[in-house]
């Protein structure tokens, strides 16, 4: 017996690209796949702000203390926290879908890979780099 | 046409395209669409800091001695600004998803009045640079820069940064190389290493690209203030605060970094 013609109908692959394990399937959701919007609440929206503010602050006074070399990593250590902050309440990705998280931490890590790649590089002209010089400019 | 005024805007404007199944998929493939995106613009401003990184690594006297030429306050003062225009770009969302029209129409004033606000700051900034000279490349005004030191040494021996300052001549000293060259000019000698355009050339570079990601992002907050009022958005129909939201909040979290980066140098 010939297989019916099921070509009027929505793809299977739709369910298998659309999420994650529980929450897959956009036809099963409640709602029929409806939006179901997720109001960040108020007062959590305030707190983030508020914390971003205290961190702000505090890495302005942290280059008045002096840590040497650390202070840079200091300053980069508020810096992602605050990012995170923005990134994961602000920007919605606690609640989200686990994809969009991954896209960015995966970003921040290529990012990381190319800049320690490139430092490591530098690494090698170290010893013919004259301090202070930059050939072929003129003052 | 009585119905058609009958029924709210937004929900004749919320059609689902034929090519999804249910709005909860169309939603979900906006936003990996715009979250594909913003890996893009993360990527494009690594490559910058890339440049940075090196840099400073070689020549860390140019960082240290350019960094004060910089205003800390409004570097400071527009960040608290953007952090602002963050929550409550953060809040128009809420009420978007919440329905609530008015509110979302203020929001996004605020949000897009910060933006203003920013860019006003930059625009001081960036013009007190180019007054003296602090540019990229040729461009840099070396001759002047021993005047500005001279007219600005009184205000930086009572100021709090007179510290930082002093340490910063004191790392020069501890480099003991030909980038330090001492400028004999009026009584003040002061140490000024060379190719500082360096510095300004990088500061330019990275403040210019995320100016123009904030002007596309006001560009944005625009448009939504514009279907805010005309009241397109509701609770079935928050996509394009949502996106517009996100964009706003990464330009946000670039500043997050490029603040301590180029003004809190020590």
């Amino acid at each position: 017996m010939p297989e019916p013609d099921r070509s009027h109908r929505p793809l299977p692959a739709n369910r298998a690209v659309c999420g994650t394990a529980d929450t897959d399937s956009v036809h099963d959701e409640p709602g029929g796949g409806d939006l179901h919007p997720h109001p960040v609440p108020l007062w959590m929206l305030g707190g983030v702000f508020a914390t971003l503010i205290v961190l702000t602050v505090l890495t302005v006074a942290a280059t008045y203390v002096d840590l040497g070399r650390l202070n840079v990593w200091v300053a980069l250590a508020i810096a992602a926290v605050k990012g995170m902050l923005v990134a994961e309440v602000f920007m919605h990705l606690r609640w989200d879908r686990p994809f969009h998280r991954i896209a960015l931490l995966a970003a921040v890590a290529f990012v990381a890979l190319f800049i320690g790649i490139a430092m490591l590089d530098r690494v090698t002209y170290l010893p013919d780099l004259i301090p202070g010089h930059a050939p072929g400019v003129q003052q | 046409m009585a119905s058609a005024a009958a029924t709210p805007r937004y929900e004749g404007k919320h059609h689902l395209a034929h090519h999804f199944d249910t709005r909860r998929q169309q939603f979900d493939s906006h936003k990996l669409a715009m979250w594909l995106f913003l890996v893009t613009e993360v990527l494009m401003f690594g490559g910058l800091f890339c440049a940075y990184a090196i840099y400073r690594a070689s020549h860390p006297e140019i960082f240290l001695f350019a960094h004060t030429l910089l205003d800390k306050n409004l570097g400071a003062v527009n960040t608290i600004v953007l952090l602002f225009s963050s929550f409550t770009m953060a809040w128009a969302v809420r009420a978007a998803m919440l329905g609530e029209r008015r509110r979302l129409s203020a929001l996004l004033a605020i949000t897009l009045l910060c933006g203003f606000g920013f860019l006003g700051i930059k625009a001081f900034e960036y013009n007190h640079k180019w007054q003296h000279g602090f540019l990229w490349g040729q461009q840099f005004a070396y001759a002047e820069l021993p005047d500005y030191l001279a007219g600005h040494g009184a205000d930086a021996a009572t100021a709090p940064d007179s510290a930082a300052d002093a340490h910063a001549a004191a790392v020069m000293a501890e480099l003991d190389h030909a980038a330090a060259v001492t400028v004999a000019h009026g009584h003040d000698p002061a140490l000024i290493p060379r190719n500082v355009h360096i510095f300004f050339g990088i500061y330019f570079v990275m403040t210019g690209l995320h100016g123009i990601h904030v002007l596309a992002g006001m560009i944005v907050i625009g448009w939504l203030l514009r279907r805010s009022l005309r009241g397109d958005f509701g609770t079935r129909n928050y996509t394009a605060v949502d996106l517009g939201g996100l964009y706003w909040h990464l330009v946000d979290l670039i500043w997050i970094f490029l603040f301590p980066l180029l003004y809190l140098i020590h």
